[in-house]
């Protein structure tokens, strides 16, 4: 059961920071579908920088892995930035093509580093396994990560930061009714930039939790399986709003825990259910999830509409 | 020079244009990451990409591999055309790589399990497709769920489901499905001697003749008939569509389930030739469905140019295997691609600059 719990909350830390990341774009006005790809991007600056680091002082690791990933995540989404609010592009498919990129340029770069260290070694996975003990504080039987506190700060931040600031404000005036927001006298231009940069930078911490969350060690060529996506469906569920979203995130995340621990459970383990079922868990249940919460969507109204200063 | 404008302006200029613009980019970018991985070899490396089956001295042995691209663009064109149908009904069916996954397995499960001839298999991927692609069009029309993440969903529930279906019919000693040609040679699509024309490749079937005739189809379908226009009125605006007295939910499932068989056709194109056996532990989804994407915006979202780009992902992909995998990883190809597709992001404002650029001389001459 503590095992459960465990992974339930790891898991739901990691929806929470990407569902975050996601809730800032859609609420400046851009849709970021390319959050897969900003998590592997995380991911493989956070797994090599924890590689990098095996052996330093627990803190410092810390410190530095969440800074790499975040950075790495932020700087991704630049590409998102550019296509999407200066050159006006089609969002679906430049956040896809984000998404195909990222899994080819970090095989590629995996790749290229493991060969460089040793030329046998042709395989595209990171491991990390010394670092990872970092972010472990053990409490008895449970595992305490400092990721789940990351994601808690998180999800506190993002509620202040949306309510009860004025930046939280303008942000959202902008994903509702860009041409009002200009006419006040916000640039929509910058606020969308700022954005886009957040989802980045919670996507990018996302993607190194997701990664630690199980294993010690991750084959980029898989990416990240769509957990991007079902962050997406989290925010969705959570109806844009950050609270919902966390409590979206503990939902989702008990499926998702299930499958790595329903062996555990004697109950669970005499329905005899072939594993393959639970690996399917999550993304069956975002599915009825969706069909049962899209229609009285509150999505911010202008999102995915790139905004033209001319139009009106 | 009035007349060179006046070509620029036509649209398949244009189209052609930007794409040779596109894979020029993807290619000196390619070009530029084999450099910072070992500089030496680099030239030869993006050639040898680029050169794919050239790359064989003996012209047989060309013509042999040629055949092997070709069997792997049928599949590739399938899942293009399926994007770009209903990318033209204003949906993006990212779904494609999951219709492709189901239509692999029902046609594979056909074919080893049941022990049915061809066309049954083949229908037996039609039907998975297109199945799998009403689900996402219904979610759609009825209950208002993006497309993307429900097709997302869809892939992953379908391969789950596809190697739980085929490890019932797997070789005992590997996770891969036993060779049809071993169990039920009926199941094999039929090759109609063209693979004489190709060193004797039995890997070369009907199926690549048959997904050109599809792709021209589909070009007919969309700009001569009261069908196409329907769909393509539904995807322009929605709401004037019903108000035109258009069914637009009906509209929506039929085009994803058109999309969805598509895809599934494309899987029984490349798994019945008995070119791949699915591996029964695959824990991604196929990159076939995925390179549609970028063959279908770097065609120019023309069935027929989607012919010429999918050969050319294709080719590409196929090239960076012969990559030395020593010193380069083949997914060099695939980092190619993805850029081309990033880069056809930007084509729609490549033709907005050069129509009004156009647009301004004209103007000017007339002064």
């Amino acid at each position: 059961m503590t095992l459960l719990i465990q992974y339930t909350l790891i898991f739901a830390s990691v929806l929470i920071l990407v569902a975050l990341g996601g809730c800032f774009a859609e609420h400046s006005g851009v849709i970021n579908l390319g959050l897969e790809g900003v998590m592997v991007m995380g991911a493989l600056g956070g797994a090599l920088t924890m590689k990098a680091m095996a052996g330093a002082p627990a803190a410092l690791i810390v410190l530095v892995v969440l800074l790499t990933a975040a950075l790495s995540g932020l700087i991704y989404t630049i590409l998102l930035g550019v296509a999407c609010i200066n050159f006006k592009a089609d969002q679906t498919l430049v956040g896809t093509a984000m998404n195909i990129l990222s899994t080819a340029a970090a095989t590629v770069i995996v790749k290229a580093v493991n060969m460089a260290e040793n030329p046998d070694n042709v395989s595209s996975t990171v491991q990390y396994m010394e670092s990872k003990r970092a972010f472990i504080v053990r409490m008895g039987r449970f595992e305490f990560n400092w990721f789940m506190l990351v994601a808690f700060v998180a999800l506190v931040i993002s509620f202040i930061l949306l309510y009860k600031t004025r930046f939280g404000l303008r942000l959202m005036a902008c994903g509702e009714n860009p041409q009002a927001a200009d006419s006040v006298g916000i640039n929509v231009y910058v606020m969308r930039w700022s954005g886009v940069l957040i989802s980045g930078f919670l996507g990018g911490i996302g993607g190194i939790v997701y990664i630690t969350a199980g294993v010690s060690e991750w084959k980029f060529e898989t990416g990240v399986a769509g957990f991007g996506f079902l962050a997406l469906a989290v925010m969705i569920f959570g109806q844009w709003k950050p609270i919902n979203i966390g409590l979206a995130a503990l939902l989702f995340g008990l499926f998702r825990a299930l499958s790595n621990v329903y062996s555990g459970f004697d109950w669970l383990a005499a329905l005899n259910i072939p594993g393959t079922i639970y690996n399917m868990m999550p993304y069956l249940i975002s599915l009825l999830v969706l069909a049962f919460t899209s229609r009285n969507s509150r999505a911010p109204k202008a999102e995915g509409i790139p905004y033209d200063k001319g139009s009106r | 020079m009035k007349k060179r404008l006046t070509i620029l302006k036509h649209e398949g200029v244009q189209s052609t244009l930007a794409a040779l613009f596109c894979i020029l980019v993807g290619l000196f970018i390619g070009f530029l990451v084999l450099l910072a991985i070992n500089p030496s070899g680099a030239v030869e490396a993006i050639l040898t990409i680029i050169k794919n089956f050239f790359n064989y001295p003996s012209a047989a042995a060309a013509k042999k591999y040629l055949g092997n691209t070709l069997v792997k663009t049928a599949p590739l064109l399938m899942c293009a055309l399926s994007i770009n149908f209903c990318y033209k009904v204003g949906l993006f069916n990212i779904g494609t790589a999951g219709q492709y996954v189901v239509g692999a397995g029902a046609s594979l499960y056909a074919a080893l399990a049941l022990k049915l001839s061809w066309p049954v298999c083949v229908l037996f991927a039609i039907v998975a497709g297109g199945v799998w692609g009403a689900i996402v069009g219904f979610l759609k029309a009825y209950a208002n769920v993006n497309e993307v993440i429900s097709g997302i969903m869809l892939n992953w529930i379908g391969l789950y489901l596809v190697n739980m279906l085929l490890s019932g019919v797997k070789e005992q000693s590997s996770p891969y499905t036993t060779a049809i040609s071993s169990v039920n040679g009926s199941a094999l699509l039929p090759s109609l001697g063209l693979d004489k024309l190709f060193s004797n490749n039995k890997y070369v079937t009907v199926a690549i003749p048959l997904s050109v005739i599809i792709a021209i189809l589909v070009w007919v379908v969309m700009n001569m008939t009261k069908f196409g226009y329907e769909l393509k009125a539904t995807g322009f605006n929605k709401a004037a569509a019903k108000y035109a007295g258009m069914n637009e939910k009906r509209n929506t499932v039929l085009t994803l389930m058109i999309g969805g068989a598509f895809a599934g056709l494309g899987a029984a194109f490349l798994y019945l030739t008995g070119y791949e056996q699915w591996a029964t532990t695959q824990s991604s989804v196929p990159a076939m469905g995925f390179n549609g994407i970028a063959a279908t915006f770097l065609g120019g979202l023309n069935p027929i140019g989607t012919i010429f780009s999918s050969y050319f992902i294709q080719h590409i992909t196929s090239g960076g295997s012969y990559l030395d995998k020593g010193v380069y990883p083949s997914q060099i190809s695939d980092l190619i691609s993805a850029i081309i597709i990033y880069l056809c992001g930007f084509v729609l404002f490549f033709k907005y600059v050069l129509n009004r650029s156009l647009a301004v001389k004209k103007g000017g001459v007339k002064k």
